[in-house]
């Protein structure tokens, strides 16, 4: 199953191109100058979200080394405790919405400390796989196309990360404990 | 609310700072902060200037329309307010699909296309539609299949089996998929109700 899966994901890329370029052809689609204005298309969506980017990864910066994020870990101890979760994970569950670099340094850090194949080493994998950084998803795709009011995208992204984290927790006990 | 998140972090940093008398971190953190956010725009161009050329093509020859057609049975029900046959529909499935293969890369671009086409169809251009949200709710939760950057780093640090938490990020990701969809169905109705 695994090896069948990675294949695939190996050819999909590979076989997407190709068949793009010659369902193109057979269309008689001028494929090089097509390709070139969407690329450039791509570079205008990349200019419009820089700004954003850039601002986002300022405050996320900031939080992180002005010693915020430790403040807050420590606020949260008693009720982590009460929770049971390991304390060595908590870090990674806080800024896996906000920071996706940030987030994969923790878990990196947490699974060359204790082993990729420990309980912890594990349960950081699969947190940091499981969801993708909400603050970033909504950061880009609203940027792209100017939307200012994001409704109740936030909430429901963030909610999930929750749901990301206990479930990861559950999941990760369940099948390796 | 992305205001106040905003705000709230770089204030609540300042004072954890001078607080602690460290008030010289916040100077580097604006700095590195700003210069992150560069590189990983920087990183994003190469592949979205890459991917929405292809997808140019593949536009131009009828293929989004086709694929929106094919699966659109699958994606009505998560998306109700996009027309039949809406190239929207294709890009979203792509998306869709480049998430669940772990092609990180492939799906940001594809997820931006979407965007674009469902701004078209948004009466209010400042303010998210209902089908926004919910493309924004499956992307932030993410169906993964291959967890390819983790798969890797426990192959760096020399796991006896790196591919062993592909069944257990599977599951926690259908869960955390679950949870997005019906949360966003649930606010969904909540706005409806209220603007009535």
């Amino acid at each position: 199953m695994v090896q069948w899966v990675s294949l695939l994901s190996l050819w999909a890329i590979p076989f997407l191109i190709a068949f793009i370029l010659v369902y193109g052809l057979h269309k008689r689609v001028p494929v090089y100058e097509s390709f070139v204005e969407g690329a450039r298309g791509g570079l205008v969506t990349v200019i419009k979200i820089l700004p954003h980017l850039i601002a986002m990864m300022v405050a996320i910066t900031m939080f992180r080394i002005s010693g915020a994020l430790d403040l807050l870990l420590k606020v949260l101890e008693p009720f982590i405790e009460w929770l049971h979760i390991p304390a060595e994970i908590v870090p990674l569950a806080l800024l896996r919405p906000l920071s996706g670099t940030g987030s994969l340094a923790i878990a990196t850090d947490i699974i060359a400390q204790y082993g990729p194949d420990s309980l912890l080493g594990k349960l950081a994998a699969t947190m940091q796989g499981s969801t993708d950084t909400t603050l970033y998803v909504l950061t880009v795709y609203f940027g792209a196309v100017g939307i200012r009011n994001g409704a109740y995208a936030l909430k429901v992204g963030l909610w999930s990360d929750l749901a990301g984290v206990i479930a990861s927790i559950i999941v990760v006990y369940m099948i390796f404990l | 609310m992305l205001n106040v998140i905003w705000l709230g972090l770089i204030l609540i940093s300042i004072i954890v700072a001078a607080w602690n008398g460290r008030i010289e971190v916040i100077n580097q953190a604006a700095f590195e902060g700003a210069k992150t956010g560069v590189t990983v725009a920087f990183g994003l161009l190469s592949v979205i200037a890459f991917w929405m050329g292809m997808m140019r093509i593949a536009e131009k020859a009828g293929l989004m329309e086709l694929f929106a057609k094919a699966l659109a049975p699958i994606v009505r029900r998560l998306f109700p307010d996009i027309p039949d046959g809406h190239p929207a529909l294709g890009y979203i499935l792509s998306n869709m699909s480049a998430n669940l293969l772990g092609l990180g890369n492939a799906a940001t671009p594809m997820g931006l296309k979407a965007m674009e086409e469902l701004q078209k169809l948004n009466p209010d251009k400042q303010t998210a539609s209902p089908a926004m949200c919910t493309l924004l709710a499956i992307n932030t939760a993410s169906i993964t299949l291959i967890p390819t950057t983790m798969i890797a780093i426990r192959m760096q640090y020399g796991s006896a089996n790196p591919v062993e938490i592909v069944g257990s990020t599977l599951l926690a990701s259908f869960a955390a998929t679950i949870f997005a969809i019906l949360l966003d169905r649930w606010y969904r109705h909540r706005t409806k109700r209220r603007s009535r």
